[in-house]
């Protein structure tokens, strides 16, 4: 092999170091997939810290309307919370049939944990379309405007990631547990949990406080 | 089923034939020059039968290399657009006094100083930025390219689509006249109720997601892909302002996303963020904008600081002064950049307390920068200085860059800033320090690492040429606006009653024409030196006798970039091996695993851009298909998952031995 | 050789195999059911709190629900996300760090610049907005 070197001899007991300059061989860096995902989460932080000091800072401008206290139901919000965590550790076990190479399992856990993020969605919008029936839509105050977009934007980043689960089922289906899907998935549970840790901001901070006098 | 007027409205939304401005005889005559251009430049590809390859070996491409020249490209595109903003105010401004009204109406100016700050900022510095980055940094850590170079590739195209838009507003709609960050309540939707302010949210949110996947991609890139033995403390100094950059990139730009996001939902739906009733609170905006206004510009100077240690070390032939200190500097910088967004707005009302801190903040950013321009001095402190263009960009920077951070300074006081706030001297001092700072950093960097990117130097004396005009021009058209700012004199005004002032705009105007000749210079720099390419050969592929890895390879480089990774023992890699006599291998090479081109990327852009079209103008129909379209062609992609190729070793081994044959034609 | 088998991490054989396979993300079902149960614990008791008004001072109940959330978010990070200060070399904890004190900075800089500007710019307190048409 042809390694390019460059020979120093070194003082008087006249080693000879051989400083190689070029790396023989193909190289093959690192992947970067699962820390340019991770970052890109880091950077979705900020778009919700954004929406959560939007939030803090509007969100008792009820402007003459309904307040959270007005408008919350609690047990919802439980049932809803519920069915998110339940969700994450769903797709907890997913990635364990995964580690251990069954595709099969991995795949009905990952349905398992659509549906329950399609329960949750469902809820949610069941209790948006309440509010927006009742009157109590976005452009209603700057309170229930920021309360919408905060929400809302936590559910469609679910959504997004139920229509990316479906993807990943599908290319698994097609390609098994390959690497690159390996990766998918993991992309996938760090962007499920990672949803999963906002709405626990969304919970406290909206709902439970909301509701406090 | 529906009646014509019905569906017409329905397909067109608010587009009508109004919408194209055939009064407005600048706009028109504008649109004639771009029609002619465009149809020279669609007969030119033709005629040289140049239309597979640019699809084949541009559009498509993935390499790190072309997508930094086209990003670089479209940079300097938008910078004559931006500059023509630019002197139709100057002109405005000179001859707007009393009776005389100039030419441009307020309807017409105010767009224009909008859309000048727009392109300037978001479509002419960060592509520059973000191309010298992409293009430099793989080669300056000795890598083959990106972390994701698909997502490379699309990133650029959705900055380019995002500058598409804000140039189809001059002909078809108008863009907004808010000013560059558009505060409401003047751009909400009972003030503005127009296209522009709507032109200008997506083509910023397009962009935006293009500039904020490339921050992803580069802070990935330098994390996992230097060459073995490069610590972070032996990195480039310019890859560490790089990463800097990027990290500023990926945590600003999504408060960037959020509040504009808010801005169009009060616009399209109703909400009431930022309205002046039902509770909405417009100082919201701006608190938020700024939080994502001040890392913006941090984002635009650091890798211009990171372009003159290079060029500074290189040029004066040692070892940049205080590394570690310089890598402290940058990160202190990129912390603070976070803690001082308030003094954007002194005067908004938030009391002594508040204003006391972040005044404080704005001081103690200032050390840091200070620390690095003694860093350059004591680099050129008995060094063997070659005046080449690049040193000479450097030297100006140091003295503009200097007065720029000194007003920067002085407004950073509050009692001081209730003074100065939105007068000119405000509009000076920026332009001081991204005029002196970015643009003469950017100039120096694509003047430094031209030879690299495309094997021949830029000609001297025309280089000479374009730092004199600009150095000149700059001072002559913005001290005067110091002056008038001290004066009292307000910002973003298109006429004034005072006959006294006038002299001074027309200094300014002068210091205009002078950047003219400048841009010009730039210009004829680059047609001389390709019309003198041989004489300008770079055969080595180190000019300069440069420092770092990017001057190990060829000019250009391989596609491949290195044909074996090199190996680093010491910062200024590139130096060290030289000194340390490495022989470049001439055998024993080994297939590479490149990533191929794809078309994705410029087709999703395409998408979105579309989608955008459809969002400005109310054609729902074209939003809705353009949105699902999106949608679906990005699960197709993400079904490819044959993205990779490899380069067999025969191909390394021809490349190799053309560099081995031109490296011995120039001895 | 189709188009999967140069897949580049299987090529290289090193990278995500590493992490994704061995053991050195320590996922195991035990710790899944630890942080479920530490979450379902750490939700209901802010629930409880809330809707059977435990405590007489609604400030009280805040800063108790906020630390609870606090201390889930940490729960998710160590049993779901397996956060740990070496994964990728360091470089997830520090963007996490970093990402933390920039939400910190945004959060409680947005609300005392905002607060300030509310008082002294004499805009309606929420008494009068909830007066207002």
């Amino acid at each position: 092999m042809s390694n390019s070197t460059a020979t120093v001899a070194l003082g008087a007991a006249g080693e000879a170091q051989a400083l190689r300059f070029y790396d023989s061989g193909e190289h093959h860096p690192e992947n970067g997939t699962l820390l340019g995902f991770w970052l890109y989460l880091m950077s979705d932080s900020l778009v919700f810290a954004s929406l959560f000091a939007t939030y803090g800072v509007l969100g008792r401008n009820y402007a003459g309307g309904p307040s959270g206290a007005d408008l919350f139901s609690l047990p919802l919000v439980a049932v809803n919370t519920s069915l998110l965590l339940l969700s994450s550790i769903t797709y907890g076990f997913a990635v364990i049939a995964m580690r251990r190479k069954r595709q099969g399992a991995t795949l009905v856990w990952l349905a398992a944990t659509g549906l329950l993020g399609c329960g949750f969605v469902g809820v949610e919008l069941h209790e948006f379309a309440n509010l927006i029936h009742e009157g109590n839509g976005p452009q209603r105050s700057a309170f229930l405007s920021s309360f919408f977009t905060l929400v809302g934007t936590h559910g469609l980043h679910v959504t997004f990631g139920i229509v990316w689960l479906l993807t990943l089922m599908a290319q698994i289906a097609r390609h098994g547990l390959i690497a690159a899907n390996r990766r998918r998935l993991m992309c996938l549970s760090m962007f499920w949990h990672f949803l999963d840790v906002i709405w626990i901001g969304v919970f406290t901070f909206v709902y439970l406080m909301g509701a406090l006098p | 089923m529906f009646e014509h007027a019905d569906l017409a409205k329905l397909v067109f939304g608010r587009l009508t034939w109004d919408a194209i401005p055939l009064h407005e005889p600048i706009l028109l005559a504008t649109f004639a020059a771009v029609v002619i251009g465009g149809v020279a430049v669609i007969a030119a590809l033709t005629y040289f039968r140049a239309w597979g390859p640019l699809w084949r070996d541009w559009i498509t491409s993935i390499d790190h290399k072309k997508i930094g020249v086209m990003y670089v490209i479209l940079g300097l595109v938008m910078l004559l657009r931006g500059f023509s903003d630019a002197v139709m105010m100057r002109a405005q401004q000179a001859i707007a006094f009393g009776d005389a009204m100039g030419y441009l109406p307020p309807h017409h100016y105010d767009q224009i100083f909008t859309a000048h700050g727009v392109i300037m900022v978001l479509f002419v510095a960060m592509p520059l930025v973000t191309g010298l980055m992409n293009f430099v940094v793989p080669l300056q850590i000795g890598a083959r390219d990106v972390a994701f170079p698909f997502l490379n590739n699309f990133s650029f195209w959705m900055t380019a689509c995002g500058a598409g838009l804000v140039m189809m507003s001059l002909f078809v709609g108008e863009f907004a006249r808010t000013g560059w960050l558009a505060y409401p309540p003047l751009s909400g939707i009972i003030a503005s109720p127009d296209v522009g302010v709507d032109y200008y949210i997506w083509s910023l949110q397009i962009a935006g997601v293009g500039t904020l996947l490339s921050g992803v991609n580069l802070i990935a890139t330098i994390v996992k892909m230097r060459a073995p033995g490069m610590g972070v403390m032996k990195m480039p100094i310019f890859t560490w302002t790089a990463l800097c950059t990027n990290i500023l990139i990926v945590a600003a730009f999504p408060v960037l996303t959020a509040v504009l996001t808010l801005l169009s939902l009060d616009r399209y739906v109703g909400t009431n963020f930022f309205t002046n009733d039902l509770g909405g609170n417009p100082m919201m905006y701006v608190n938020l904008i700024w939080i994502w206004g001040h890392p913006e510009v941090y984002i635009l100077i650091l890798p211009a600081f990171g372009v003159f240690s290079e060029v500074v070390s290189t040029f004066c032939g040692k070892r940049l002064f205080g590394y570690t200190s310089m890598v402290y500097a940058t990160v202190v910088i990129m912390l603070l950049s976070y803690l001082v967004w308030l003094h954007h707005f002194f005067t908004m009302g938030s009391g002594a307390s508040v204003n006391a801190f972040f005044g404080i903040t704005t001081m103690i950013i200032s050390i840091p920068t200070g620390a690095k321009i003694f860093n350059w001095l004591f680099t050129m402190y008995r060094g063997r200085i070659r005046f080449e263009t690049p040193m000479l960009w450097t030297v100006s920077f140091m003295v503009t860059f200097v007065i720029g951070g000194m007003t920067g300074v002085l407004v950073a006081v509050p009692p001081a800033d209730f003074v100065l706030h939105n007068s000119l001297f405000l509009v000076a001092h920026f332009h001081n320090v991204i005029i002196g700072g970015v643009l003469f950093g950017l100039m120096a960097g694509i003047t430094y690492w031209f030879p690299k990117a495309f094997g021949y130097r830029l000609d001297p004396f025309w280089g000479q040429c374009s730092f004199w005009f600009w150095t000149l021009g700059f001072y002559f058209a913005f001290m005067p606006l110091y002056v008038l700012g001290l004066m009292g004199v307000t910002r973003r005004l298109s006429h004034f009653d005072d006959h006294s002032l006038q002299i001074w705009f027309q200094i300014a105007a002068f210091g205009a024409f002078l950047i003219a000749l400048g841009i010009l210079s730039f210009i004829i720099q680059l047609l001389v030196s390709f019309m003198r390419r041989e004489s300008l050969r770079d055969t080595t592929g180190d000019p300069w006798n440069g420092r770092t890895l990017e001057w190990s390879t060829s000019s250009p480089p391989p596609v491949y970039n290195f044909a074996f990774t090199p190996i680093v023992h010491d910062t200024d890699a590139w130096y060290d091996m030289k000194k340390r006599g490495h022989v470049r291998p001439l055998a024993g090479f080994v297939p590479i695993h490149m990533p191929k081109n794809t078309g994705a990327g410029f087709v999703l852009a395409v998408l979105s851009a579309l989608c955008a079209f459809g969002l400005i103008w109310h054609m729902w129909p074209l939003a809705a298909a353009s949105f699902t379209t999106l949608i679906v062609a990005t699960i197709v992609h993400t079904f490819n998952y044959d993205r990779e190729v490899y380069i067999p070793a025969e191909a390394v081994l021809l490349a190799e031995d053309a560099r081995t044959r031109l490296l011995a034609s120039h001895v | 050789m189709s188009a999967l088998d140069i897949d580049p991490a299987r090529a290289a054989g090193h990278g995500t195999e590493d992490a994704l396979d061995h053991d050195t993300l320590h996922i195991t079902v035990g710790g899944y059911v630890t942080g479920f149960s530490l979450s379902v614990i750490l939700t209901a008791i802010p629930f409880w709190l809330v809707m059977a008004k435990v405590f007489a001072n609604p400030t009280v109940t805040t800063f108790v629900i906020l630390g609870f959330a606090i201390v889930q978010i940490y729960v998710h990070m160590v049993f779901f996300l397996h956060m740990t200060s070496k994964a990728e070399g360091g470089w997830n904890w520090m963007s996490l760090i970093f990402t933390v004190v920039l939400v910190v900075i945004t959060l409680s800089g947005s609300v005392w610049v905002m607060y300030n500007l509310k008082t002294n710019m004499m805009l309606p307190s929420p008494e009068q907005m909830r007066n207002m048409p």
